[in-house]
């Protein structure tokens, strides 16, 4: 069963990611993207990680995937897209190197064998108190709720300056 | 499922999103890359963690996603002012000689005093 789950997850992370790709149109590249982190999420329930599963779907799905979407209805279509076979010859040859070398590394590692350990149970609770303990992740925490808050001023104030310069254009 | 799998699934994920980077000339799609790069790297990260028994892997994972979401913010914020598509580099630029004449055939510029 839960090979079963695994090899239908992956097919849905790869075809989404070939369909990301390969989409002449950026709106049904970015509905690939979705089947692309759906399938990263069912992945991560595999491995025991319910709270990033669902924080894969609220934040991916629900954010930036909506914000891609916004993006590409704001803007025209792009018609002078680069054409697909010089595409697909970059993808060929970039798949090949990568996998040459997941090859030749899992070839010679050990924790490749390494059987796998029961079940955890679940992470939400041990997640929060690893983030709130001094000795843990407390101060990665907080600089990362900083960063948020400098993304959310300098989008803003990105936003801000634009216009103000667009009507200074239009008075003169 | 062994590890051998979920890294598999991951390298490709990862070559797609380079791909995706490299190929494309619309800066929606080479946002789109570093996305599923950034989403391949998680994966690894929760494989490994899952594997290693700890919980360090996950933490990680939650970091790259708070970040990831800032710069989607930012980029698609800066992309949307300018109400265009935006490409990386000009597929052409115009020759001098071809500068000059559009200089002069341009209706909204003013003709040349006689």
């Amino acid at each position: 069963m839960d090979q079963l789950f695994f090899w239908l997850f992956a097919a849905l992370v790869i075809g989404g990611g070939i369909g990301t790709l390969w989409f002449r149109y950026v709106v049904h590249s970015a509905f690939a993207l979705m089947a692309t982190f759906l399938g990263v999420a069912g992945m991560f329930v595999l491995l025991g990680a319910d709270f990033l599963a669902v924080t894969q779907v609220l934040i991916y799905v629900g954010g930036i995937l909506v914000l891609i979407l916004f993006g590409i209805m704001l803007t025209p279509p792009d018609r002078r897209e680069r054409s697909n076979k010089r595409v697909l010859g970059l993808t060929i040859s970039i798949l090949g190197i990568v996998l040459f070398l997941a090859f030749r590394i899992a070839s010679v590692a050990r924790w490749m064998q390494k059987p796998e350990p029961p079940a955890i149970g679940p992470t939400a609770a041990r997640i929060g108190k690893e983030f709130l303990r001094a000795d843990g992740y407390l101060i990665p925490f907080e600089l990362a709720s900083v960063v948020l808050l400098v993304a959310l001023i300098g989008s803003v104030f990105i936003a801000r300056r634009r216009k103000m310069t667009r009507v200074g254009m239009e008075e003169e | 499922m062994g590890l051998g799998g979920y890294l598999f699934v991951s390298a490709i994920l990862f070559g797609l999103g380079v791909a995706c980077t490299i190929a494309r000339r619309n800066v929606i799609y080479v946002l789109m890359g570093i996305e599923l790069i950034l989403n391949a790297a998680n994966l690894n990260l929760v494989a490994f963690a899952r594997f290693n028994g700890g919980l360090d892997g996950q933490l990680f994972a939650i970091f790259s996603i708070i970040l990831a979401a800032a710069e989607a913010a930012i980029a698609l914020r800066d992309r949307a002012e300018r109400l265009r598509p935006l490409r990386l580099r000009p597929s052409r630029r115009p020759r001098p000689a071809e500068r000059v004449e559009s200089h002069f055939s341009t209706p909204a510029c003013p003709p040349p005093p006689s």
